[in-house]
């Protein structure tokens, strides 16, 4: 095993080999390992969010003809450090009745309960966590614990405001949970196991050519299990301040900020890994580190598309967040798996790639038909408001912005 | 001592203390968190007993689903947030002593089985214990006819949450 194919593998047998050679057991050098892989893991995943902090607020800021942050450092890649420093530098207050237990335990449920996730996310052939075999589960009971986090910041907090976020927060994700779970049945019935190992090295084609529909039911699902816009009903700033972490203050906070921008994060993976093909791409069977870079360009392009759907989308009422649920994704999942189970079981002699294209078409079938039924109850066209021009901030010179102190 | 059994030994210690800390706690809302910390000890008990599978469920069911609708149920009434209420029913001796006697008459039913003292068997590291659970579920000679049933007793609670929440529009008039 050479350094360049496969680093990290690489290190880990060098590292092994360290502490055998100081009269260390395998069994303790296991231990030792999963301890620090564990630690290297989360402290990395937090230090990458600071990166994903600059690049969705300078995409949501080209989003809105705005720039973006652009003062500090090249391209204003250090305003998130300098914005990390103020919030750890700020004091912590504690308001008057808060249930101290809880109050104190939400931020760090809710950020572990991300982090564990990518405890069994495969990145590439040879680097994940644990392979354990249910995993596609293990990620959908890591979700409900997060769910208690958001329930005891609103209820430890003694503040309305926070406890009604609360509620919204939590119906929301049970509610949502209810398509997740069975559009990610589609994966796991295609592959016959739950681990998501397996899931990633059985995808050929990809899943998204085989269950579209699936696909697009679990994406739409996982941004609502994020709970940003434009499902971001739990801290609809118009009417609830800011939801279940109204009373937080400095890093405390911060803790909730960094989890939504992880889950954001890793919602994309995880439709990359389950939908996507995961690492898998020309060449990262015999190279491993190149299913790495695969893994990351795929769950960027993702994640891209999910801050376009938050920067271009209007905030949901909360009934029609729940009748989007109930009335069109759960119906819709239903029917999805069941034709998905007895198509593939009509066509278990078929040849792969036949297969694979009258699945695509029964998917198809069910999105455009599903799509006219929807069409049908939408009773009343509305009128539009406005002019179609939409006014853009185009400036007469394209080199000199009014206002930026340049003489023109 | 191994380390297997120092482990249950801490794990169904706390269990055991947070499930006492359910019905001692003054407040409602810490009792159903405690209630969480009694699910999650059970759930790593079968952990420990290699059943990965279980452990999972036991988290996403009884922690993600059902103590997150007691709390939301807790979020909704009334009044039951104070700390004033009583703790005690009367007449709670009944209720104890039944629990005394369900448990001895476990415990009893326990220790005439053979391997009640016997150590755990570690399962062979390819054993594939969830496709042998998954296949004896719809096993007719396995759980297929327990299975159906708990199915459509579920089905029966569903249909009858629909029928208590469906909107009467006839009686509005």
């Amino acid at each position: 095993m050479s350094f360049w194919r496969d680093p990290i593998n690489f290190i880990i047998e060098w590292a092994k080999g360290l502490l055998a050679s100081i009269g260390w057991g395998p069994g303790w050098a296991t231990t030792v390992g999963f301890v620090i892989g564990a630690f290297v893991l989360a402290a990395g995943a937090m230090f990458f969010v600071v990166f994903l902090i600059w690049y969705e607020r300078k995409l949501i800021g080209r989003l809105q003809d705005r720039f973006g942050p652009n003062r500090l450092g090249p391209w204003g890649l250090f305003q998130p450090l300098a914005d990390m420093l103020k919030i750890f530098t700020k004091e912590l207050i504690t308001p008057n009745g808060v249930d101290w237990v809880a109050y104190n335990l939400a931020p760090i449920l809710s950020v572990a309960a991300v982090l564990m996730m990518w405890a069994v996310t495969p990145f590439s052939k040879t680097f994940f966590g644990v392979n354990i075999s249910v995993g596609i589960l293990f990620l959908i009971a890591v979700g409900g614990l997060g769910e208690v986090g958001i329930i005891l910041a609103g209820w430890g907090s003694n503040n309305k405001y926070a406890l009604v976020g609360a509620l919204r927060a939590v119906a929301q994700l049970i509610s949502y949970e209810v398509p997740f779970v069975i559009s990610a049945l589609v994966p796991v019935m295609l592959t016959g196991s739950m681990s998501l190992v397996d899931i990633v090295e059985a995808q050929t084609p990809w899943y998204i050519v085989v269950a579209p529909a699936a696909a697009l039911i679990f994406f739409i699902a996982s941004v609502a299990e994020t709970g940003r816009a434009p499902f971001d009903l739990a801290e609809a700033e118009s009417e609830i301040v800011a939801g279940y972490n109204v009373e937080y203050s400095g890093l405390k906070f911060g803790m909730f900020f960094v989890g939504e921008f992880l889950h954001a994060f890793t919602a994309s993976f995880i439709f990359v890994t389950v939908f996507l093909g995961g690492w898998r791409g020309p060449g990262a069977d015999q190279i491993p580190v190149l299913g790495l870079v695969y893994f990351f360009i795929k769950t960027f392009i993702v994640y891209f598309a999910l801050i376009l759907f938050r920067g271009t989308n209007p905030r949901f009422r909360i009934d029609q967040m729940m009748e989007l649920n109930w009335k069109v994704l759960t119906p819709l999942s239903l029917v999805v798996i069941m034709v998905i189970a007895l198509v593939d079981r009509l066509f278990v002699g078929a040849a792969d790639w036949q297969r694979t294209i009258i699945l695509l078409v029964a998917n198809l079938v069910i999105l455009v038909v599903a799509e006219r039924l929807i069409r049908r109850g939408v009773k009343t066209t509305r009128p539009e408001v406005g002019s179609r021009e939409r006014p853009i901030a185009s400036p007469d010179n394209l080199f000199i912005q009014p206002g930026s102190g340049a003489k023109g | 001592m191994s380390g297997l059994q120092v482990v249950f030994l801490i794990v169904a210690v706390v269990t055991l203390f947070s499930g006492v800390m359910v019905v001692a706690s003054r407040k409602m809302m810490h009792s159903a968190l405690w209630l969480i910390m009694t699910l999650l000890g059970v759930a790593i008990l079968f952990a420990t007993l290699q059943a990965g599978f279980f452990a999972i469920v036991q988290v996403l069911v009884y922690i993600g689903a059902i103590s997150i609708l007691i709390i939301f149920t807790l979020m909704l009434t009334r009044r039951v947030m104070d700390e004033e209420t009583t703790q005690v029913i009367k007449g709670w001796w009944l209720p104890a002593l039944m629990a005394v006697i369900l448990f001895g008459l476990l415990a009893g039913l326990l220790a005439t089985w053979e391997d009640f003292q016997g150590m755990l068997n570690e399962l062979p590291a390819d054993v594939e214990n969830l496709a042998a659970f998954g296949t004896a579920l719809v096993n007719p000679a396995g759980y297929v006819i327990p299975f159906e049933v708990a199915s459509i007793l579920l089905l029966a609670a569903l249909v009858g949450a629909i029928y208590i929440a469906m909107e009467r529009k006839e009686k509005a008039e």
